[in-house]
């Protein structure tokens, strides 16, 4: 039921815009209304408090996530720019690697998490490890999010590079906004969970 | 432009070979086109309001006879809800949270927004369909999926949602049927934020030649902000049912403060449970039960003129064709709109003023409150000025669309001393408030739908519904609406409470209202009663309503210059737009409308 | 396609690498910083300027919203303003006794000093 819909490869004259980049803009947009609630019940909360833990989790692994989240979207970016030299062979690779630090940054979360588990101490055991475990959850469920997208994109969805490279290379784009986006996230999420 | 012309009929052509290959899920249920999901939206947001009018009616027997078995049915519902057929506070309670819940997210917004939005829009910005086609179809069947869930939260152990729409711990921390009442929400939220972000791009990106902003029908207009307001208010309302959800799951304590204790009893968690040490333990505390209100209360008042916009625009565009002239305050009314929608991020406290916040914040809100209540006067006062001087015809959408200006009104001006804390202060949790807001949706935003669906429904089906019927259920619904939401600001400047089971009847100071609980009750069945004219109306008018041409009612904008029912892709060729939306009674011209579509005479 | 054809983004790989390398380093300096045990809003602040020209780089560079639409920025100047409203309004509420009389009882005034 291929519709032709305008503007969904070329630009529309007057925003400049294919639909597809300002509808990522948009998601994009809810998302940071999303993660902000979530910051502001922890700016409320740690208000609040009479006394808010410090020294409670892992911060050399959270700083290597940091690393590694940086790294995967250097990769990410290369990826995209593969893409529009026409580098299909490099495409996939950065796009594997991305991917691949992506399933690193979740091992090592599992392994953070299963320290706490093991002591007992889940969300349920402080208001702290309650807004931990809930904003890095969530995080992490955007990371597998991203991680489908893309193992979709060097999977099944490789396909339509044959038929339409710019459609393609356009959504590779928008992928890596997201990916962007999420590594943005976490970016404030370490210092404020870790460090402060 | 030749290519587009030859490519929109080439569109069609291959489009409807598309048709016969469909086969019938394809076609009907799982369509990517933006008319077949705009009529999935609002069929099933018509169902769900039927739905949430009879738990009303339920709640209106228990009102008016607190304590007598509920006739006929009394013994469907079991013996954990009503035994004896005699409805417990707690089926009560069930009735309320469901009927806020569903008439808000389950019915009028997939009405307004959902259904109207959906298959109008593109039509009326020229488009072949919305800009992301398979994302439209998907935000339909998730909120399929929430209303299932709502639906189904009935019978889980311990019943449905019993802590008010608005959901507020510690209650509904604690209280049973709120588990998957959040898990429903999360689905709506997620399928209006996907359907929010569909709107905007398609009025972005796919407006027809000679389109401009300021050209754009007001309808479109309306659903613009409209959208705007849901891809931003909504997410923090997911992140605090997420909240929730955590704390009635894994025991966190996100909203209960320390030490909290409920019948004499600290209040417990899944904690231990959860460690695996199989005894519930305390909560950890240190929660707050005000976060989820400024976290619900940040979505629920933008969603209140998520409500109210769309109304707004179908009345604008019924009354510019049946006043056969111009609407009055184009740029005012644009203007308004976007104003409006701003506002209502920063007004959301006067929902708060008794949770004991400091003056400070207080007059911060309060101030706001009163400006946001200007634009609202502004776009009232243009619909009414476009009414001086015309030559109305009054036909049922008309009335419709008419009926909403004075009801809107009160509404509106009811709403006044609510926000403004010192008679806030006496109004709060009365019914006062339930006459306030029911007055702005349901003999406003509603009628206003109504009016969209007598208006529409040639556009959609090629036949025009029955006047007769059309004008009878107008009438009748008018004065029983009226009968049965008036009397409660009687009530709630009486100070009787909202949300009480036995419809008041234990408080003393009740005593000289309380008859109106009765009176409510019979005007709700008699509205009930009502609406099997608009019901048998709309069915029969499927098949025998007369039939109609593409511009029924002589209207400008661009949909009706589009077949009835438009086919795949929506135009023959391609729609060029020459004029602003409303040219109607054009000095000179030969008829007393002058299409936007119609190219200027050489 | 608006300054991201094959030329252009040949020329912004090496952008890529030095803002990634950038960033690396500015995480080292905030894993750094933490080490100094700041007073808390100074630490806060410390934090929150570091990410945000973190954040900056990443929108800017990697996102390329130096290069992007009005419409774009539109929505995002819009989420950004919204974004503090819910940051800092609530926040307020939890300080705002200015105006509200405090008429401390003698006894639970001592409870109440010092906040």
């Amino acid at each position: 039921m291929d519709m032709n819909i305008p503007y969904t490869v070329e630009e529309r004259p007057d925003t400049g815009l294919a639909n597809g980049k300002l509808g990522i803009w948009l998601f994009l947009a809810s998302e940071v209304m999303l993660f902000g609630a979530l910051f502001s019940t922890y700016i409320i909360l740690r208000v609040g408090a009479t006394e808010w833990p410090h020294g409670e989790l892992n911060i050399p692994l959270g700083a290597i996530n940091t690393v590694i989240l940086i790294c995967s979207s250097v990769t990410m970016v290369m990826a995209w720019a593969s893409l529009k030299m026409h580098q299909w062979g490099r495409h996939r690779m950065f796009l594997l690697i991305t991917v691949v630090l992506a399933i690193v940054f979740l091992v090592n979360k599992y392994f953070e998490y299963a320290a706490h588990f093991a002591t007992g101490e889940g969300p349920w055991h402080s208001t702290f490890l309650a807004v931990y475990f809930t904003m890095t959850g969530l995080h992490g469920l955007h990371i597998i999010g991203g991680v489908i997208v893309m193992l979709y994109f060097l999977g099944p969805g490789a396909k339509l590079y044959q038929k339409n490279p710019d459609q393609f290379t356009n959504r590779i784009e928008y992928t890596g906004l997201y990916w962007h986006f999420v590594d943005l996230v976490w970016i404030f999420l370490f210092p404020v969970l870790y460090l402060l | 432009m030749d290519h587009a012309t030859t490519h929109g009929t080439a569109a069609h052509d291959h489009a409807h070979d598309h048709a016969h290959e469909l086969g019938f899920w394809r076609k009907y249920v799982f369509s990517l086109d933006h008319k077949v999901i705009g009529i999935q939206y609002a069929v099933t947001g018509l169902l769900f309001l039927l739905f949430g009018f009879s738990l009303m009616m339920l709640m209106r027997w228990n009102m008016a006879y607190p304590g007598r078995p509920i006739p006929l049915i009394g013994n469907w519902f079991g013996v954990d809800k009503a035994p004896g057929g005699i409805m417990l506070p707690e089926f009560y309670n069930q009735l309320g949270a469901m009927h806020g819940t569903i008439m808000v997210f389950l019915g009028v917004v997939p009405l307004a927004v959902g259904g109207f939005g959906n298959f109008v829009m593109p039509l009326q910005i020229g488009a072949p369909d919305m800009a992301f086609p398979k994302l439209n179809m998907m935000s339909y069947w998730v909120y399929f999926c929430g209303g299932m869930t709502m639906l189904a939260s009935f019978f889980q152990k311990g019943g449905a949602a019993q802590s008010g729409w608005t959901s507020y711990p510690p209650l509904a921390d604690i209280n049973p049927g709120q588990t998957m009442w959040l898990i429903g929400m999360v689905f709506l939220i997620t399928s209006s934020l996907l359907g929010s972000i569909n709107f905007i791009v398609t009025i972005v990106q796919l407006r027809a030649k000679g389109l401009s902003y300021m050209r754009l029908p007001f309808f479109v207009w309306a659903q613009f902000v409209t959208s705007f307001l849901l891809l931003l208010a909504f997410p923090p309302l997911e992140a605090a049912g997420i909240l929730q959800l955590m704390d009635r799951v894994a025991g966190t304590s996100f909203f209960l403060p320390s030490g909290l204790v409920v019948s004499n009893k600290i209040v417990t968690t899944m904690t231990g449970v959860a460690a695996g040490t199989g005894a519930a333990s305390v909560a950890s505390g240190g929660g707050n039960p005000l976060l989820w209100q400024h976290l619900f209360w940040f979505l629920a008042h933008p969603e209140v003129y998520v409500l109210i916009l769309p109304a707004m625009g179908i009345v604008s565009e019924i009354v510019a064709n049946n006043t056969r002239k111009p609407l009055w305050g184009y740029k005012a009314l644009v203007y308004s709109a976007v104003f409006l929608g701003f506002m209502s991020f920063i007004v959301w406290a006067h929902h708060m003023f008794m949770t004991g916040m400091g003056t400070t914040m207080s007059a911060f809100f309060q101030t706001t409150t009163m400006i946001i209540s200007i634009p609202s006067v502004v776009i009232l006062t243009a619909l009414l000025m476009s009414l001086v001087g015309a030559s109305i015809r009054f036909n049922t959408p008309m009335l419709f669309a008419l009926a909403f200006l004075p009801m809107f009104g009160i509404g509106g001006l009811t709403g006044l001393p609510l926000g403004l804390a010192p008679s806030d202060i006496h109004l709060h949790d009365t019914y006062y408030v339930i006459g306030h807001f029911h007055y702005v949706v349901a003999p406003g935003t509603i009628f206003a739908l109504f009016a969209g669906v007598y208006y529409w429904f040639p556009k959609a089906t090629g036949r025009k519904m029955n006047e007769m019927l059309g004008q009878l259920h107008f009438w009748t619904s008018f004065v029983t609406i009226n009968l049965v939401f008036f009397p409660m600001f009687i009530e709630g400047l009486a100070g009787m409470n909202r949300r009480m089971y036995d419809g008041g009847a234990q408080y003393a100071h009740n005593k000289a209202v309380l008859h109106w609980n009765v009176v409510q009750g019979y005007a709700a069945w008699a509205l009930g009663l009502a609406q099997l004219f608009f019901i048998i109306n709309f069915f029969m008018s499927i098949k025998w309503g007369k039939a109609v041409d593409r511009n029924p009612w002589e209207a400008t904008t661009l949909e009706w210059s589009a077949p009835s029912p438009p086919p795949h892709g929506n135009f023959l060729s391609e729609p060029i737009v020459y004029r602003a939306p409303y040219e109607y009674s054009v000095p000179g011209a030969a008829k007393d409308f002058t299409p936007q579509f119609e190219p200027e005479r050489a | 396609m608006s300054g991201h054809d094959a030329e252009h983004v040949q020329k912004a790989l090496k952008t890529y690498l030095m803002i990634g390398v950038s960033l690396l380093i500015f995480t080292g300096i905030t894993v750094g910083a933490n080490q100094f045990h700041f007073v808390v809003p100074v630490a806060i602040t410390v934090a929150l300027i570091i990410a945000t020209i973190k954040g900056s780089m990443v929108a800017s560079v990697f996102m390329h919203l130096n290069q992007e639409k009005r419409w774009i920025y539109g929505a995002l100047v819009l989420t950004v303003f919204f974004f503090i409203v819910l940051m800092t309004l609530p926040l307020f509420f939890t300080l705002d006794n200015i105006g509200t009389a405090v008429k401390a009882i003698p006894a639970a005034a001592e409870h109440t000093g010092g906040h």
